[in-house]
């Protein structure tokens, strides 16, 4: 019988079961943020523990709030620092170098087809784009991850969505995967991977499957898993070049990850996103979703563009199509934060930061900022914000606030117009 | 980590609602902070629930009871401790999310399951007056109990594994002597 993708990473890296369906997992790379892992490093101090599994395979990042705001964030970002420092972690980003996690490590090329990683971030489930099981977990989980090198998983059921059609203009993966959302509710795949394909996913950058796989977790499920293809090892080759003779012979490695044929599934789902107009979210769960030409002329205050869900070149190329020569609305404020300096860097090479605050938004440092309502645009009571990012619970952005997620083009037609709007359908990819 | 004992008993706190998330548990914003105990005032402060005020109705509950989908969201271990540190050790619902059950048994707490059927009669027959429940560990069982009502026992089941960490007292420990 054939196997999934997540099964063939099971059994590639399995060292141990528990009664019949707990899977002891070797894991490839052990992803650290400043939010959750200070309380491991003191719990491994605590316990006499404070040792790493292997230096080379953690990487670490001060993204959350960054630079520091107030004395708790800069005691946070000092314990990863000393850490980082005393076990010999040479992949540490901080201040100048330091991004979005989920942005910043795929761009250093740290996942690979066929990867185990986790991390003390739900949104982990982002680096299945390049058909690895990542998977978020809570700081037990990460302490024994850093430690040993080892984590514990029920065997998941895979789940198979196959998205086929042709895109409109206008429409994107962030409307795609609201629409899944939609589709499966929030806890629809719970305890499920989900497998990604079909045409529509084939045609993908990297980019979008990331957008993609990371929102998997708004439907519950464990991860997000895309199938490697030339996509991929076009994204990797630079970090690859040296193990393979041609870019071939890595796609024929690479490949070997992907679900067979005939492998079991525990449910399949094919939507047809030819119809699909963009989308936003309305009230505090992600699986509430409707066309933004249906809402009626909802006024925002903030519109906030950046995350680990579109904070990267593509999500700025899309939204800086939409406001070039155009000014932000009377009474919006406008917030970029693009999620890496690399990000950053190039969007200044093509003209974007400038299309950006010409329009009149105020362009933060790479960050996680206000996503999770912690700094650079938090909202008050009562305000509304148009926002790229993935989550939309309540005080998510701000104790009172509203957020409605959508994709970067429609945030950008929605800062021009200051009232929920489309991306227009006649421009963008 | 009070569910290692093998019976306890405690005042239940039903919340009427699925998909209770961890933002719910505890906000984003009580993140940065490094001890445990710091998130005592904070427990379900943005709880979307009609009629529950968290000032009056958290105090001295040992147990939870709630529908679907508790514990959605984020991978915060802040959601455990929060319960943790209020005296809250296990919670009851129809089913959890993955990473949140997780956590509870890593952290040596626990996180059980129980039928829809169940779940409803327990709303049905005991969420109205004052409720407490007493855990039988080594037999298994719940039995809830008000005044004025029939009380209920009820069978539970957590697997060997989840079992082995509420007794060795989280995962840490079993990981680092096992492998
Ligand atoms: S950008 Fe938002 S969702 Fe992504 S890792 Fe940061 S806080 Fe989490």
């Amino acid at each position: 019988m054939g196997k999934t993708s997540a099964q063939k990473i099971f059994a590639a890296h399995l060292i141990d079961t528990q009664g019949e369906d707990i899977s002891i997992l070797s894991l490839d790379r052990v992803f650290c943020h400043e939010i959750t892992t200070p309380i491991a490093i003191n719990d491994l101090i605590e316990r006499g523990k404070d040792r790493v599994f292997d230096a080379d395979k953690i990487k670490a990042v001060i993204d959350h709030v960054t630079p520091a705001k107030d004395s708790k964030t800069a005691e946070q970002g000092k314990i990863m620092r000393d850490w980082a420092r005393r076990q010999g972690i040479r992949d540490f980003f901080d201040i100048g170098e330091n991004g979005v996690c989920h942005a910043l490590f795929p761009e250093k090329g740290f996942v690979r087809p066929g990867f185990t990683v986790i991390m003390g971030d739900s949104h982990t489930c982002t680096h299945g784009a390049f058909c690895a099981f990542a998977a978020g977990v809570g700081t037990t989980d990460l302490e024994v991850g850093i430690l040993k090198g080892v984590c514990s998983f029920k065997t998941p059921e895979t789940l198979k969505i196959t998205v086929s059609g042709t895109l409109r203009k206008g429409v994107y993966a962030k409307d795609v995967i609201l629409a899944i959302i939609a589709r499966l509710g929030v806890n629809g795949a719970t305890n499920r991977v989900i497998e990604f394909t079909g045409e529509v996913i084939d045609s993908f950058s990297m980019e979008e499957r990331m957008t993609l796989c990371n929102m998997a977790i708004e439907a519950g499920g464990t991860s997000g898993i895309c199938y490697p293809d030339m996509t991929t090892v076009d994204y990797l080759w630079e970090f690859i070049k040296d193990d393979y003779t041609d870019k071939e012979a890595a796609l024929a490695d690479y490949i070997r990850w992907k679900a067979d044929d005939d492998a079991q599934y525990a449910d399949t789902v094919t939507i047809d996103v030819s119809d699909l107009v963009p989308v936003s979210t309305f009230g505090y769960k992600p699986d509430q979703v409707r066309p933004i030409d249906e809402f009626d002329s909802t006024p925002v205050d903030q519109v906030y563009i950046g995350s680990c869900t579109n904070g990267r070149i593509e999500d700025l190329r899309a939204a800086a199509a939409v406001l070039k020569g155009g000014k932000i609305a009377d009474g919006v404020r406008g917030v970029l934060s693009p999620a890496t300096p690399d990000v950053y860097r190039q969007a200044m090479k093509e003209g974007l930061i400038e299309i950006f605050m010409d329009a009149g938004f105020c362009i933060t440092n790479p960050t996680c900022g206000a996503c999770l309502g912690m700094s650079n645009g938090v909202l008050a009571s009562g305000e509304v914000c148009a926002s790229t990012t993935n989550r939309n619970f309540n005080g998510r952005m701000g104790k009172g606030g509203m957020v409605h997620l959508m994709s970067p083009a429609s945030a950008a037609a929605t800062a021009l117009t200051g009232v929920l709007t489309s991306a227009p359908q006649d421009k963008g990819e | 980590m009070g569910a290692t004992h093998e019976t306890f008993s405690g005042k239940v706190l039903f919340l009427d609602r699925d998909d209770i998330n961890t933002d719910e548990i505890i906000p984003a914003k009580y993140l940065t902070e490094i001890t445990k105990t710091a998130l005592k005032p904070y427990l379900l402060e943005d709880l979307k629930l009609e009629g529950f005020d968290p000032a009056r109705d958290i105090s001295d509950t040992q147990v939870i009871v709630t529908r679907s989908n508790f514990g959605c969201g984020s991978s915060r271990e802040h959601a455990p401790w929060a319960l943790e540190v209020n005296g809250i050790n296990l919670v009851i619902a129809q089913d959890f999310s993955r990473i949140f059950r997780q956590n509870m048994y890593n952290c040596g707490m626990m996180a059980v399951e129980l039928s829809a059927e169940q779940i409803e009669q327990l709303f049905s027959r005991f969420s109205q007056g004052p409720c407490t429940l007493r855990t039988d560990l080594a037999a298994m069982t719940f039995t809830f109990s008000s005044t004025g009502r029939e009380s209920l026992t009820l069978p539970f089941s957590i697997s060997g594994f989840d079992r082995t960490l509420v007794e060795a007292g989280g995962w840490v420990e079993f990981a680092d002597s096992s492998y």
